[in-house]
Formats: structure tokens, C-alpha cells, sequence
């Protein structure tokens, strides 16, 4: 209680200093938040806020997704062979420090300017990320447990499902919160450098209009609806699967 | 294989016999190479060379007590013991395993609410729970107090009499090998290999006090080395 009204202490404090100051200079550069909040409601009675939002909101989860499930594997696989991790290592260090804009850019060039290219030039953005943390996971993997499960001879799913995962829980976890972060930023990177649609096609569109009450309508939105995914569906759902730590003696 | 990469011999000609249905312990110094032996009749060591061949039955199933309870963290009481059971068994009622145990209302505890020796009953009651042809243990009451330990080498006795399957204990405590065995094979320092064999005919509840002392006495006029290293 007391922690959720310091919060919105805090965040009526920045709304009111943002008023103060869009009053006292008044530009183009920084409208007053009541223009950003007309914006919004303009753009939500038309629809136009919710496809696009929409629209990000779809690329950001397939991505993810695809992140995800691609870079578990490789980074579960590596964790686990030592000789193909020593080969493939340059590789991943070498996608790790690859810079977005040129995996989006070769990306388009490639595949044409289409959603598979999009979508996948995000993923391919996150995917060394994933990688790098599950392999630090599956190194860490327990031995003794590996042996109760062969001992007692589990079955493939028992030992994915009680031995693997729980122990790398806590890696995904990781992987997730970052990744959720980076790859709905490089969504609208995407999406302002080749789709028609998203925050980031409507964030370019706002810029070369010079209307910032829109570009930061857009961004607030988008910014809130992250937000509550990461109050909502994330942090639950952390309480849930660690929720055997909470009892320790 | 030691952790620099080099090869260590643990065990060299090391060859023994177990009758079905018997308690045979595995006794030697720290380090002599027991560990490692069950680990190859595991399955889980497969840089050796040699045979081992496991009588027939009905059951093929093989359970293990660790040198560690080993319970899984992340699941339950309830959920590990059911974990380690074949699907066939899944249904079987546990009650009265958990009554002999004393763990009878502790299924929805998770690990880190048991004290060692509380785990290291669940780690008995996993193994049991599985009805197993062959029960393989590795110092099963390491790391607990004397009279933890004694209790549990009683719940050890009753739920093996109950159920008699063939059982191989590898320990470095001679009165525990004297309490819980038909057989003892007493083996030699690293690399282990096999010095003797003691036979222990006296009923089991009679192994207390004099009676063990005793036992004791016999054993450390046959192998008088590996007695007096242990002690």
C-alpha cells in the first residue's frame, strides 16, 4: 500500500513538472501533457491507436517467441558439449556485437521488405542473448540430479519437466525480462525502417510532421502496455515457479 | 579419471559375487574405490572395463541412496517419491511406507523444510516406493548424528525385512556393515580389490551392545589391518 502510493506520488510529480515547464516555455519541442492526452483519445476513437499497437504488440511476441525458443536450444546444446561450444563461440561472439541496424538492414536487403524479414531480424538480434544465458545455465546444471534421473530412469519429459527446467528457471527468467526490454525497441526500429504499420512506422511518420504530442502519445501507450505485461504476466508468474525458494528454513 | 584429466586407477581386479535376497556391504577405507564401484553397477561410470551381470527376476527395477538425500528442491515430498516410481506404480497406496518412516503428513513439505535426517528418510522411502529387485546404497547415513543415524539403520532393517530384495551397501563404518549385513567383503586400500569376506549369521536385533562388541572383536581378528585404519 504504502509503496504503490510513493509510486503514483512519483509519477504525479514528473506529470506536474512536465506541465510546469511545457507552460512556462512554451514550444513545439514539448507540448503540455493535456495535448498528449488529446492525441491519445483522438487516435483512440479512430482506431488508429489500437491496430498499431497493436501490430507492434503482435511482432514484439512472435519475435520473442522465436527468440526464445531458437536460443534455448542452442545455448541448452552448447551448455552441454564443451567441444561445440569451443567451436562455435567466435560465432556468437561475433552476432553478440553485431550492431541491430545492421542485422535489420541486411535483413530487408535480403528477404525483401516483408513481416518474415521483420520479425526474424529481431529475433536474430535477441537470439545471441538467449544463447549466451542458457549456456551459463546448462553448465550449471547439476550433476547429482542428472544421475538420480538415469538411476530412477525418467522418462524424457519427467526430466525435462523436473530436472532441466526448474534448474534453468531461473536463467529464462533472466533471458526473458531483458529480452522483452530490447526486443520491443528494436521492434520499432523495424518497423521505421520497413513496414507501413506499428508504433515505429507511425513514431517516423509523427517526426517528419514534427508532432511530438503524438510521437509521445505513441510512446506512452506502448511503454504502459509493456508495463502491465511485466506486472500482469511476468512477475506472477516468477512467484509461481520459484515459489518452492519462499519456505526455505 | 581424476579432475586434471589424468587416469587414476580406482579399482583394479576387483571381482565379487552377491546372493539375491542378501544384505552385502561393501567395506573399505575412504577413497578405496566403493563409491566408484557402485557408480559402475549404476550405470552412471562407463569408463571401465569388465562384466557385470544382474541376476533375472520379475523386476528389473534398481534403486539408489545416495551419499546425499538428493531430493529434487523444486517438487515436494509427495512429488519426488512418486517421481522415481514406474508408471505402473503411480497408484500404489504409500501409507504405510510413510507410517514406518514417520513422514506421514509431511507429502506436501518441500526439502528445504526437512531437517537431514527427515530427507534422508524420504531418500529411504523413494527408494523403497519403487519395490525394487536390487537396492544399491552409498553410505546411506553419512553426515548425521549417531543416534539419527541408528534410528534410521532400524527403519533400514524393518522396511528390508519387510521386503526383502537384494541390497549392497558400501560404507567405511564397520559397525554399521556389522549391524545391517549377511556378508561383508572387505576391500583393500586404492585400487581396491578384494581382501576377505566376513560372515555375520546373528540375527539382527541381536546386534547390540555386547553382542556387537563382539562382532567387532571377530572381525578385527580376521582383517586386522582394515580394522584398526577404520577405528
Amino acid at each position: 500500500m504504502q509503496r504503490s502510493l510513493t509510486l503514483l506520488a512519483s509519477l504525479l510529480v514528473l506529470l506536474v513538472l512536465w506541465s510546469v515547464i511545457a507552460t512556462v516555455w512554451p514550444s513545439r519541442a514539448l507540448p503540455p501533457p493535456s495535448d498528449v492526452w488529446s492525441v491519445m483519445l483522438r487516435d483512440f476513437a479512430t482506431g488508429e491507436l489500437a491496430f498499431h499497437l497493436s501490430t507492434t504488440l503482435t511482432r514484439v511476441f512472435v519475435s520473442f517467441i522465436v527468440a526464445m525458443s531458437i536460443g534455448s536450444a542452442i545455448g541448452i546444446f552448447l551448455g552441454l558439449h564443451r567441444r561445440s561450444d569451443a567451436f562455435f563461440n567466435p560465432w556468437i561472439v561475433l552476432f553478440l556485437n553485431t550492431p541491430a541496424l545492421v542485422v535489420i538492414v541486411l535483413a530487408y536487403i535480403w528477404f525483401g521488405l516483408n513481416e518474415a524479414a521483420a520479425v526474424g531480424a529481431v529475433a536474430a538480434n535477441k537470439i545471441p542473448n538467449v544463447i549466451v544465458t542458457l549456456r551459463e545455465g546448462a553448465r550449471a546444471l547439476d550433476p547429482r540430479y542428472g544421475d538420480l534421473s538415469s538411476v530412477y530412469r525418467f522418462s524424457w519429459r519427467d526430466r525435462l519437466q523436473h530436472i532441466l527446467l526448474p534448474q534453468l528457471q531461473p536463467y529464462f527468467a533472466a533471458a526473458s525480462r531483458s529480452g522483452l526490454a530490447l526486443i520491443w525497441k528494436i521492434v520499432l526500429v523495424v518497423e521505421l525502417l520497413g513496414r507501413s504499420n506499428g508504433v515505429g512506422f507511425q513514431i517516423y511518420l509523427y517526426f517528419q510532421l514534427f508532432d511530438v504530442a503524438a510521437i509521445l502519445a505513441y510512446t506512452l501507450c506502448f511503454v504502459a502496455i509493456m508495463l502491465a505485461i511485466e506486472i500482469i504476466l511476468v512477475q506472477p508468474f516468477e512467484r509461481y515457479s520459484t515459489r518452492w525458494r519462499g519456505v526455505a528454513a | 579419471m581424476s579432475a586434471e584429466g589424468t587416469r587414476i586407477p580406482a579399482i583394479r581386479n576387483l571381482s565379487f559375487e552377491i546372493k539375491p535376497g542378501g544384505f552385502v556391504t561393501l567395506f573399505g577405507p575412504s577413497g578405496c574405490g566403493k563409491t566408484t564401484t557402485l557408480r559402475i553397477l549404476l550405470g552412471l561410470e562407463k569408463e571401465y572395463t569388465g562384466s557385470i551381470s544382474v541376476p533375472h527376476s520379475e523386476t528389473k527395477r534398481i534403486a539408489a541412496v545416495f551419499q546425499e538425500p538428493t531430493l529434487l528442491p523444486w517438487r515436494t515430498v509427495d512429488q519426488n517419491i512418486r517421481l522415481a516410481q514406474p508408471k505402473v506404480m503411480k497408484d500404489v497406496n504409500l501409507d504405510n511406507l510413510y507410517e514406518v518412516l514417520g513422514l506421514t503428513g509431511m507429502g506436501s513439505l518441500y526439502p528445504s523444510e526437512l531437517s537431514l535426517g527427515l530427507a534422508r528418510r524420504v531418500a529411504l522411502a523413494r527408494a523403497f516406493a519403487l519395490e525394487p529387485s536390487v537396492m544399491l546404497l552409498d553410505e546411506p547415513f553419512a553426515s548425521l548424528d549417531e543416534k539419527t543415524a541408528d534410528r534410521l539403520r532400524e527403519l533400514l532393517v524393518t522396511l528390508w525385512s519387510a521386503r526383502p530384495t537384494t541390497a549392497l551397501m558400501v560404507t567405511h563404518n564397520l559397525r554399521e556393515a556389522l549391524k545391517l549385513s549377511d556378508r561383508i567383503i572387505v576391500l583393500s586400500p586404492r585400487p581396491a580389490r578384494v581382501v576377505g569376506i566376513f560372515e555375520v549369521s546373528t540375527p539382527r536385533r541381536k546386534r547390540i551392545g555386547r553382542v556387537l562388541d563382539k562382532l567387532q572383536a571377530q572381525f578385527a581378528r580376521k582383517f586386522p589391518i582394515d580394522a584398526g585404519e577404520v577405528q
